[in-house]
């Protein structure tokens, strides 16, 4: 298969949600390969192509494309009719198959049509899958002040006297550029292209800010357009966009300012300001979104019967599910036994899991030689009593620690077990990948979308999260925690590498202390006697993980905490004020 | 208790252990949520009833179709296993020895051997299974030594031996010291290099540790000799066994649970279409077909009062007579009643809406009505289908299940597909048309039907006057006409020949005694298809036993949490239905939630996004947004909260799997998908 067929799969994988219609969108290529490769044959072409990759293509656009099906149905038809014409090679098969296919698009997107529940109906496959066109660095200030503006029009007049607004930086020569840039681009390629680039502009519906320059272009362009067929134009455009994804994708080099966060002064927030600046903002929508999960809520009986006659249910779409499991449970589960699974948890796994099942539910007190017999004991446990029932409730299934191929094992064979419920919740966006065919026959899900907009904030609150790492109070806390259990000279011995550490702020070739340096110093503050009783308590820090050691260019090992100067600061301060 | 800690992730809740005894029965669940809960318990048990039929019937059926399989590979397990014996006695055929009998399965559903398993171990007294994962295990052990596993096999044989003879003899006495049989479940799986190894270890031990290996296989059996270079594979004796084809097998599933008046539950069109095409374009899992089907007949019965009146006819007239007023009511507001009622004559429409006892009359003989039209409906079906089965290019499809598809979609013979397949069937030769006429003979034999059993009556006459013809030979020249074109000529006048004698053929058309009579079939089967075949919304009260909501279905089976998401972050309106948030195609309005905003901004990037310029624009659409309410805080203290409000965005973001912290430029993140979503 060759490396654009890959990318096709990538995309294709977009369209649906599970390893197994990966596994057909495979069949599916190989199928195509196999057609095309008899074209060849039949057409006795020299030129040896394994894959028709426009064939794969188009096909894939087709399907996607559930609105424009029928514009490029002859499309279709020609590319099926070509393929009946040939009985010889016993193709009828595939032939039937190939219909079918045109078949099941149909119904697709009858059937997302009349869905209206469902999210996947407003604007579907489309526009998720279609192609942006290439970025420009400016690109997303010109839109941010478009969004600024686009809504209530009588609002941007006065915008447009507010000086606030005007004075983001880039926004005043953002129209410039951007055509500029606009133009220079159209300008580098062919003429064929340049059509190509403009029909990507109208496809992706992107703002277009300055109108006169397009419309240049289509001025130019025209001519070019009539000439060449609307089924060559599309291909070609169609590749177009795959050269530019490849091109993206293939040099390192990305263009993007240099400003960093450190100029500006707010960068810095921990998770406590975080939360009391964002508790002063009123949730918008709230009508709304009490209306959405109202709606929810009335499925929770459907949830109960669903659960009790074997099914297992996941929750899926934007928003925090958390509190509508919470309210699952306090409403329906109060009688029942049942035990809530925080999957977001950083230190959960499904060791832990299982514990509390047997520890807690069962209360079984003695030990297991591994997960799998613990496993095995649980299921012996549930299938004799059937008299004994369970309900899992797992917040964030695919979350980092649960996503494992094992522990989704496990826990799948726990679902699959009578007397044992499981509710789960999902939000990554590739969640389902986690599936194949036997661990969704374990779970056994019924899906059920559940978008509330509510933001994630128990979720991302364990999370090092971009923005909020700088803050430390986590690594400070810890840190604390970790050097009290250490003897007066130990803290000694880590005290002396801050404060060298703190020394060398400024200095941007500092990758570290020396051993030997480091020695020297611990000896002469008479805190070790030996290079031994350092080597150990060496160990030990870096079994803490608070320190980390490098081999520089000399081959001497150099020291280093792995925190931030911030919190070292935090902490020497901390210290000072205790002794 | 709360639910949240920063020190540990599983909270367990019990119950007062009082409380906990009084568990909730679960139809108690069928009705609470809905407000209009008529019979609902009644509904829940005739669930209960027809899922449990439907259930041992389709586990029936997996048996049967797994029988033979079943006892072909017990049939080669003992003949290996005699084999063995053989060759214990005989031990100069080393080489032969060395030959590990190899059954190789091909297998479309995996569950299958799982059952295999639990046969073999009634009927050959399996010693060791090893299943998938487990493999390691062994091989640990073999890797220790293949003689500790011998020796171990040696005691446990001796163990066995002397102890239940009695037993064992009584059923086979030359189970002596039975083979340990090892399946490997899913060949495929395995690592090559294991698999190879294994099977050399066990090869020299063969003759003091009878081994018989079983492979599933998912694929094809080229797979072996892929997976195993000749070397091993030469020490395999391999017989091969083909389970049925998962296709086929949907087949039967379908032909025994739909296509019956057995179960009075049914599918509309677009459900069955839906559960074919998760079957044929996903999973080729029949288990996940059934699951399917288990979750239509749920929601059938859950969502749709009347559903209580989906039972067998005798215990439906039983239960009709139990009807209450709203149940009633329920019936004269179904569509399909309404229409009915509008076509009866006016005092009989006052009664029926009017009088419950008259209206419940009528109700009973429109169930009856409603299975007889079933039971038609199906003979004719199958009896179509043997017609258009067989024609080339399967104009109507070639599985019953896609006929049946259209036939419940719409009037089938207004179809173009209908006509041509009727225009092919008008070419059928004899011996052709009457293989179909006996099979359909058949089909309408097997029942008992009134109105039908003339149809078997019209049919074995047109096999008998079949038969007539080829007594009387027909008399008709053809060789006047042909003996002209065989003359030589150029082109332009062949062609002139030909168009003459086309013409001639149409002006004095005579038809053979056969074409008239074929003429005859084909018509009557037209008549039939147009009698019989109608949909089934043309039946009053088709709603109780046909199960429509598709959508629910897809819903449910085979969700787009992608495109849910993409949905949501970049049309709120969708969700939130509020008209603030209303905008075209392709723009966000700036009060949209925070994510939406930030969502929308970061496809504006490449691979690398600078989060500095991402907050700037993000600030900028927000506070356009926030000028129009009142300004109450500062403005600096604004810009905190707004920061505040972007970072929960970007890191929501990072959860969702949009964007991940990235190394290679200071404060930048990286985008993890490429275009819109």
């Amino acid at each position: 298969m060759s490396y654009k067929c890959m990318y096709y799969v990538n995309v294709y994988l977009a369209v649906d949600i599970n390893f197994s219609s990966l596994l057909s969108a495979l069949l599916f290529l190989f199928r195509l390969a196999m057609m095309s490769k008899l074209e060849l044959k039949e057409d006795r072409m020299l030129e040896v192509q394994f894959v028709g990759d426009d064939d794969v293509l188009n096909h894939i656009l087709d399907r996607e494309a559930g609105a424009k099906l029928k514009k490029e149905r002859t499309q279709l038809l020609v590319n099926t009719k070509k393929i009946i014409k040939k009985p010889e090679y016993d193709l009828e098969e595939d032939d039937q198959e190939v219909l079918k296919d045109q078949n099941y698009v149909e119904v697709l997107g009858r059937d997302i049509q009349e869905s209206l529940k469902n999210g996947s109906a407003a604007d579907g496959g489309n526009k998720v899958y279609s192609f942006q066109n290439r970025k420009h660095s400016e690109k997303m200030a010109k839109l941010a002040s478009e969004l600024a503006k686009t809504p209530r029009k009588n609002v941007s007049l006065s915008l447009k006297n507010d000086p606030e607004i005007i004075n983001i930086p880039q926004c005043s020569k953002v129209p410039r550029s951007h055509s500029d840039s606009e133009s220079e681009y159209s300008t580098s390629n062919s003429e064929d292209d340049d059509g190509v680039a403009q029909e990507n502009e109208e496809d992706t519906n992107e703002v277009i800010l300055n109108q006169k320059i397009p419309s240049q272009n289509r001025a130019v362009s025209a001519p070019v357009c009539k000439e060449t067929p609307s089924k060559k134009m599309k291909r070609d455009k169609t590749s177009d966009l795959v050269e530019e994804y490849f091109e993206a994708h293939s040099s390192s080099k990305v263009l993007t300012s240099d400003r960093t966060l450190q100029k500006l002064k707010r960068a810095k927030l921990d998770q406590q300001t975080l939360r009391n600046l964002l508790s002063k903002v009123s949730p918008s929508f709230s009508a709304e979104l009490k209306q959405l999960s109202q709606q929810y809520e009335q499925l929770f009986h459907k949830w109960m019967l669903q659960l009790r006659l074997g099914f297992n249910i996941v929750l899926y779409g934007l928003g925090s599910k958390r509190d509508l499991l919470e309210r699952f449970r306090t409403t329906v589960l109060q009688d029942s036994i049942h035990v809530v699974i925080n999957g977001f948890f950083p230190g959960i796994s499904v060791k832990s899991i299982l514990n509390s099942i047997t520890e807690e539910v069962l209360n079984h007190m003695g030990t297991f030689r591994s997960v799998l017999d613990q496993l095995d004991w649980i299921v012996n446990k549930f299938k004799e009593d059937s008299s004994l029932e369970l309900f899992l409730l797992i917040h964030n299934l695919d979350s980092q620690m649960l996503r494992g191929d094992k522990s989704q094992q496990i826990i799948g064979q726990l679902s699959s077990l009578r007397n044992i419920y499981l509710i789960a919740s999902i939000d990554h966006l590739n969640a389902p990948l986690m599936w194949d065919h036997a661990k969704q026959s374990l779970y056994n899900w019924l899906w059920y979308e559940t978008t509330t907009y509510s933001p994630y904030t128990e979720e991302t609150s364990y999370e090092n999260s971009l923005l909020v790492k700088q803050s430390g109070s986590l690594p400070l806390s810890s840190l604390i925690h970790v050097l009290r259990s250490l003897t007066p000279n130990a803290r000694g011995i880590f005290r002396l590498l801050i404060k060298y550490q703190l020394d060398n702020l400024d200095n941007p070739s500092y990758i570290g202390l020396s051993f030997q340096d480091f020695y020297q110093q611990c000896r002469e503050a008479f805190l070790v006697n030996s290079d031994l009783t350092l080597r150990a308590q060496l160990t030990e820090f870096r079994d803490h993980k608070l320190i980390r050691t490098k081999k520089g260019t000399d081959g001497v090992e150099y020291l280093l905490i792995p925190v931030d100067n911030g919190t070292l600061r935090d902490f020497l301060e901390r210290e000072e004020e205790e002794s | 208790m709360a639910t949240s800690s920063v020190s540990k992730g599983c909270f367990v809740f019990k119950p007062n252990f009082k409380k906990r005894k009084i568990s909730v029965p679960v139809e108690d669940y069928f009705n609470k949520g809905k407000n209009e809960s008529e019979d609902s318990k009644l509904r829940f048990e005739t669930y209960q009833l027809i899922w449990q039929q439907m259930k041992s019937e389709t586990e029936r059926l997996q048996e049967e179709l797994n029988k033979n399989l079943f006892d072909s590979l017990i049939e080669f397990l003992r003949k290996s296993y005699s084999g063995f014996q053989k060759s214990s006695r005989d031990w100069g055929c080393q080489i032969k020895l060395r030959e590990i009998p190899t059954a190789a399965l091909i297998l479309d559903m995996k569950h299958f051997l799982q059952k295999l398993v639990s046969q073999l171990m009634m009927d050959c007294c399996v010693d060791e299974e090893t299943k998938e994962g487990s493999i390691q295990v062994a091989q640990k052990k073999t890797h220790c030594s293949m003689d500790s596993l011998s020796s171990w096999y040696t005691n446990v044989t001796r163990k066995t031996d002397p102890k239940m003879p009695r037993k064992k003899r009584t059923s086979s006495s030359q189970w002596q010291s039975p083979p340990v049989v090892l399946i490997l479940k899913d060949m495929e799986s395995f690592t090559t290099k294991v698999l190879q190894d294994f099977i050399i270890i066990s090869s020299q031990h063969l003759h003091e540790f009878p081994l018989i290996l079983i492979f599933g296989i998912a694929t094809s059996p080229i797979i072996i000799h892929r997976l195993l270079p000749h070397a091993v594979s030469s020490l395999l004796c391999i017989e091969l066994f083909q389970s049925l084809s998962c296709k086929e097998h949907l087949t039967t599933v379908l032909d025994k649970l739909l296509l019956t008046t057995q179960f009075p539950f049914k599918l509309s069109e677009k459900v069955l279409q839906i559960l074919t095409n998760i079957f044929l374009y996903h999973d080729f899992s029949i288990q996940n077909f059934i699951k399917g089907l288990q979750l239509s007949l749920l929601e059938h019965f859950y969502s749709q009062p009347l559903s209580v009146l989906c039972c067998n006819l005798p215990e439906a007239k039983r239960r009709i007579n139990f009807l209450s007023d709203n149940q009633c009511e329920n019936i004269r507001r179904l569509p399909s009643f309404r229409r009915y009622v509008e076509k009866q004559a006016s005092e009989k429409q006052v009664a029926l809406l009017t009088n419950e006892r008259f209206l419940k009359e009528e109700i009973q003989s429109l169930l009856e009505n409603l299975h007889v039209y079933h039971s038609n409906y199906f003979l004719v079906l199958r009896c179509l289908h043997q017609f258009t089965s067989s024609l080339p290019k399967y104009p109507l499809g070639r599985q019953i299940r896609e006929l049946y598809c259209t036939c419940l979609e719409k009037n089938i013979w207004d179809s173009e597909e209908y006509v041509s397949a009727l225009q092919l069937l008008r070419m059928l030769a004899k011996d052709e048309l009457m293989t179909i006429l006996q099979k359909c003979f058949k089909i309408f034999k097997s029942t008992s039907e009134k109105q039908l059993g003339s149809t078997a009556k019209r049919i074995e006459e047109f096999l008998a006057q079949f038969q007539n013809l080829d007594e009387a030979k027909e008399e008709e020249d053809t060789s006047g006409s042909l003996s002209k074109g065989l003359q030589k000529t150029d082109l332009y006048h062949l062609q002139k020949s030909l168009l003459e004698m086309k013409e001639l053929r149409r002006t004095n058309k005579k038809q053979t005694r056969f074409e008239v009579l074929r003429e005859k079939v084909v018509n009557f089967i037209d008549s039939l298809v147009r009698e019989y075949l109608l949909p089934p919304e043309t039946q009053p009260l088709h709603e109780v036993v046909y199960f429509t909501a598709g959508h629910t279905l897809r819903e449910h089976l085979n969700a787009a949490p992608r495109i849910a998401l993409h949905t949501a972050l970049n049309n709120p309106y969708y969700y939130l239905k509020n008209e603030a948030l209303k905008s075209e195609e392709g723009c966000i309005p700036n009060v949209a939630p925070d994510i939406c905003i930030a969502y929308k901004l970061h496809l504006e990037c490449s691979r690398l996004i600078n989060l500095v310029d991402w907050s700037e624009a993000f600030a900028t659409v927000v506070t356009a947004a926030e000028k129009m309410d009142a300004d109450s805080a500062t403005s600096e203290e604004r810009n905190e909260i707004i920061h505040a409000r972007f970072i929960r965005a970007v890191s929501e973001l990072e959860l969702l799997g949009f964007i991940k912290p990235t190394k290679q430029k200071t404060d930048h993140v990286a985008r993890l998908t490429w275009g819109g979503c």
